[in-house]
């Protein structure tokens, strides 16, 4: 068993001060140690990107990063997203685009979707679908993914 | 009746759905995130050998690691029968159902044979690293379509041959003019949703109750078998469901790693929670699909099918799961699809291989018999130089026949086409595409030397499979109405969609509408989620139940308001007077006042209501695709989709079309990208998501829905069918006509899936040969 360090990840604002191995993935230090189990676990090999969150305001496949490389940094995960019950323009866009049917996959494209906007507002809609293929959805065949990630990139360049 | 204002209906409407709110806060509960302090973590230990001799198993450095609380192997479990059949029991598949742990033989690389309990996930990893099997290699089987071989002693690898037919096959062939030959296969893939499996089990010692956690799609019929596999009475097992991440038929039924940690915490009295990581779900979840079809169809020169003959090997895997011989069964029943047929017969071979065992898949039966079918149409087209849509024309049933008794049984109930109008829909569908126009600018194409052609595949789905659904809505001191039911949710929106069906009903905005679906302690029966049944059984039971609320607060009402029950009726929660005058009083009153009533009978605003139907229903659809292929790498793009469906009555169309696009890519991936590989011992190659490609945004066209209401049901008061897996059905066909159309080589395609490679040798062979007409027109090949 390998030794213990300990870190601090701050999430959405708030720290946690918590004591893993070196080989702890940052996403079960996240879902596990500091509670917030809506970050998603699909493959554990960086291809589905359910588990995507922001570091520094990057989307980062969680289960491709150690927690210890973490330690001190920015993340932001989905619970992060809303005020208070107030859900941001990306989480209405989806619920009025029926964006989502499990569910599962959701939290990553959020996300993903969120960091690349925020970095590239006026992405061209050809780059958009390139990034937004980075992951994974088995329910909704994309479409109304799309359809909410437009809809918001648009919302958001009106404001 | 009502005659006072009433606000727009809810059913028929594209409603944001009810489920959402958690999901995109990350307030979601799927298995994974359910915890119970004290628990072990459990890890399986499975068989990397497709087939052999299990010698023996040595634990004991797994035992010694700290944080190890127990190892469990087959003689720990050993008074646990094997995992019974669900559905479609056929005689002699018992013996070849799978134990909780491969005994003496394991079958298949992922069978389980040993599990380790620890207090954390990642040291139970590391202990089942630990765990050594001594196993003697035996030869494996890995084709359905060679010889069976020996199951054990005595016991082949072909369990069951599954016959269904009509009519006077054998005369038929021996007269008609035409006989046209084909064989066709389907590759081995499957649902793969992209949570994995998972399940958590809690003894409750002051209860004496056994929990379930991160159950799915059957949860009353599988806590029935755990507790009577455990032996414990029903009624001291609780299964629960939570948020559920995609089923496709995979996730739900009653898995060895749900049995295994029921036992374990009923035995070691903590909680135990197990989480499979993706290759194990890759390898051990049921896969599906595969199977080989020899196809034969008598034809008159008209091209009318006046017989059709299959014989089919299904490649079932290591051993019949609780599906037993379900996937045979459909592909049987439904392969003559919307087609007249007047004689026909099917034989299924059922046939063991080492391979992970299958079950069912969205559209089990159903993707694979379309592919034959459709295929089989196109070389009766081809081979009668006639056009492939008009071929179809010509022997599809018409509306006139309706109700059209298929002399087919299937899942219980008889074969009954209960209504549609198939040419009115094909029609509907060649319209959107503007067919002709379409050829002509594909021809164009072709002629600039594009390879680009469309296909076009018709199939009738099957759902609404009872025979019975039964709910329980009651009204709150708040007036929030709560329906209780025994159906499940796998992410498709029916918590919306029953809300809809009660709201209307019951006369109350349907947001203030929960529906509890997934609880064993909530209500005694439930048929789960399946065979999209939903929306049919669970949403008629419940809009008889509204009903009978309605009129019990009616009842109660007109007491409290002294007024005539028949000029009262409930709208946006009130009990109001129709013509508007006087006082009303909110549902929210009425359940107070029934509850604080001294002098009444049934306290409490509440009623029951049940559906049973002894009949599935019949709704159908139609695909055509656009495809293009690349003249020097033969990769595949989908340039177009069209999907037109006859859904009979659509409560909520965006719901609707959601699950025909999300089925449509799953298809998709089935035809060109998914599939489970094994090398010559047996071993899977297809372990991680990098080797099981599964599209992506980019490889996935916009797809167009049309969804109609043409053919409603006459088997349920809505005229309900139901919609999930009509977007998957027909996508191999549709794709594959697409490609020979492109190509311009009948019968390009006769197996999915559809690789790259093979389209360029035909491609290369075509060009050498000179069979690639570039001045081909209009969608017949010859």
């Amino acid at each position: 068993m390998s030794e213990r360090a300990e870190i601090t990840l701050t999430i959405n604002g708030r720290t946690y001060v918590i004591s893993v191995e070196s080989r702890r993935t940052l996403v079960d230090a996240i879902r596990d140690d500091c509670g917030q189990t809506g970050t998603h676990i699909g493959c554990e090999h960086g291809v589905c990107g359910a588990c995507t969150v922001l570091v520094e305001g990057e989307p980062v496949r969680s289960c491709l990063m150690f927690a210890v490389q973490a330690d001190g940094k920015n993340i932001r995960t989905v619970e992060g997203l809303a005020k208070g019950d107030e859900l941001n323009v990306l989480q209405r866009a989806f619920m009025e685009n029926h964006g989502l049917q499990c569910g599962f996959c959701t939290p990553g494209f959020l996300m993903l979707i969120t960091g690349v906007l925020e970095r590239k507002p006026n992405i061209s809609d050809e780059h958009l679908v390139e990034v937004l293929s980075s992951n994974l959805c088995r329910c909704t065949g994309y479409q109304n993914i799309l359809k909410a990630a437009r809809w918001a990139a648009a919302e958001m360049r009106r404001h | 009746m009502a005659l006072s204002k009433q606000p727009i209906a809810f059913v028929g409407r594209s409603l944001p759905r009810l489920e959402d709110r958690p999901l995109l806060t990350g307030q979601g509960r799927f298995a994974a995130d359910i915890s119970f302090s004290g628990q072990l973590y459990m890890r399986v230990v499975r068989s990397n050998f497709a087939h052999g001799r299990l010698r023996a198993i040595d634990v004991s450095a797994a035992l010694a690691k700290p944080g190890v609380h127990a190892v469990w192997t087959a003689t720990d479990v050993a008074d646990i029968p094997p995992i019974d059949f669900r559905q479609s029991r056929v005689e002699g598949l018992d013996h070849y159902r799978q134990r909780v742990f491969a005994t003496d033989v394991v079958r298949y690389v992922g069978e389980p044979v040993a599990a380790v309990f620890a207090s954390d996930p990642y040291l139970a990893e590391d202990a089942a690293e630990l765990v050594v099997l001594d196993v003697d290699e035996l030869p494996v089987i890995l084709n359905a379509i060679d010889e069976p071989g020996e199951f054990e002693p005595g016991r082949r690898t072909e369990p069951a041959i599954v016959r269904k037919g009509y009519g006077d096959v054998d005369t038929v062939f021996s007269t008609a003019p035409i006989i046209v030959e084909a064989k066709f296969s389907i590759g081995r893939h499957s649902g793969v949703p992209l949570e994995t499996r998972g399940a958590i089990a809690r003894y409750d010692g002051e209860r004496d109750v056994l929990e379930l956690h991160g159950a799915a799609k059957v949860p009353h019929w599988n806590r029935d078998q755990i507790a009577l596999m455990l032996g414990r009475p029903a009624t001291s097992v609780h299964l629960y469901e939570g948020h559920v991440g995609g089923g496709f038929g995979i996730r739900g039924e009653l898995y060895p790693e749900d049995v295994l940690v029921c036992a374990a915490a009923l035995r070691m009295k903590r909680p135990v929670k197990w989480i499979e990581d993706r290759r194990e779900h890759l390898i051990a979840a049921n896969h599906s699909r595969q199977q080989d079809h020899h196809v034969r169809a008598a034809v008159d020169r008209d091209g009318l099918i006046l017989g059709l003959e299959d014989k089919i090997f299904h490649d079932q895997g290591a051993y019949v799961r609780t599906h037993a011989a379900t996937v045979p069964d459909l592909t049987a029943a439904m392969l003559p699809g919307p087609y007249r047929i007047p004689a026909y017969r099917a034989a299924v071979h059922i046939r063991l291989t080492n391979k992970t065992p299958c079950g069912t898949y969205r559209a089990p039966g159903r993707f694979e018999s379309t592919f034959v079918r459709e295929r089989l149409l196109d070389v009766i087209a081809d081979r009668l130089h006639l056009d492939r849509v008009e071929i179809r024309r010509r022997n599809l049933i018409s509306t006139q026949e309706m109700p059209y008794a298929r002399p087919l049984d299937t899942l219980g109930t008889k074969i009954a086409l209960d209504s549609g109008d198939y040419a009115a829909l094909l029609d509907k569908a060649l319209v959107a595409t503007e067919w002709s126009r379409l050829q002509e600018s594909l021809a164009e194409r072709r002629a600039a030397g594009e390879l680009v052609g469309a296909g076009v595949a018709l199939f009738v789905e099957k759902s609404g499979l009872g025979p019975f659904d039964e709910v329980r809505i009651s009204i709150d001191d708040d007036g929030i109405v709560e329906v209780i039911s025994g159906s499940a949710s796998v992410g498709q929106g029916m918590e919306t969609v029953i809300a809809q069906i009660c709201a209307d009903a019951l006369g109350v905005d349907y947001r203030n509408v929960r529906v509890i679906h997934g609880q064993t302690d909530r209500i005694e029966h439930g048929m789960g989620a399946f065979a999209s049944r939903v929306t049919v059984m669970t949403g008629e039971a419940t809009r008889v139940a509204a009903s009978a609320l309605k009129a019990k607060a009616i009842e109660a009402a007109s007491g409290l308001l002294q007024t005539p029950v028949a000029v009262l009726d409930v709208v946006e929660g009130k009990v109001v007077r129709i013509d508007g005058a006087g006082p009303s009083i909110g549902l929210d009153a009425v359940a107070r006042a029934l509850s604080l009533a001294a002098n009444v009978d049934e306290p409490g605003l509440s009623a029951e209501g049940s559906f049973r139907c002894n009949h599935m229903n019949y709704p159908y659809g139609v695909h055509i695709a656009v495809a293009r292929v690349d003249r020097d790498t033969g990769a595949i793009a989908i340039e177009r989709y069209l999907v037109a469906y006859d859904v009979g009555k659509a409560v909520n169309p965006m719901l609707i079309e959601g699950q025909i696009v999300g089925g449509c890519v799953q298809g998709i991936g089935g035809t060109l990208f998914e599939e489970f590989l094994y090398d010559e011992r047996g071993e899977p190659l297809s372990v991680t998501l990098a080797d099981y490609l599964m599209p992506t945004m980019l490889e996935v066209p916009s797809v167009e829905v049309i969804i109609c209401e043409d053919a409603p049901s006459p088997l349920n008061p809505m005229g309900l069918k139901g919609a999930g897996e009509g977007g998957a059905n027909a996508v191999g066909a549709a794709i594959a006509a697409a490609i020979d159309d492109a190509l311009g080589v009948p019968s390009a395609v006769t197996e999915l899936p559809i690789m790259p490679q093979r389209l360029r040798r035909l491609i290369g062979c075509s060009e050498r040969s000179g069979l690639l007409d570039r001045s081909r027109t209009a969608n017949s090949i010859s």
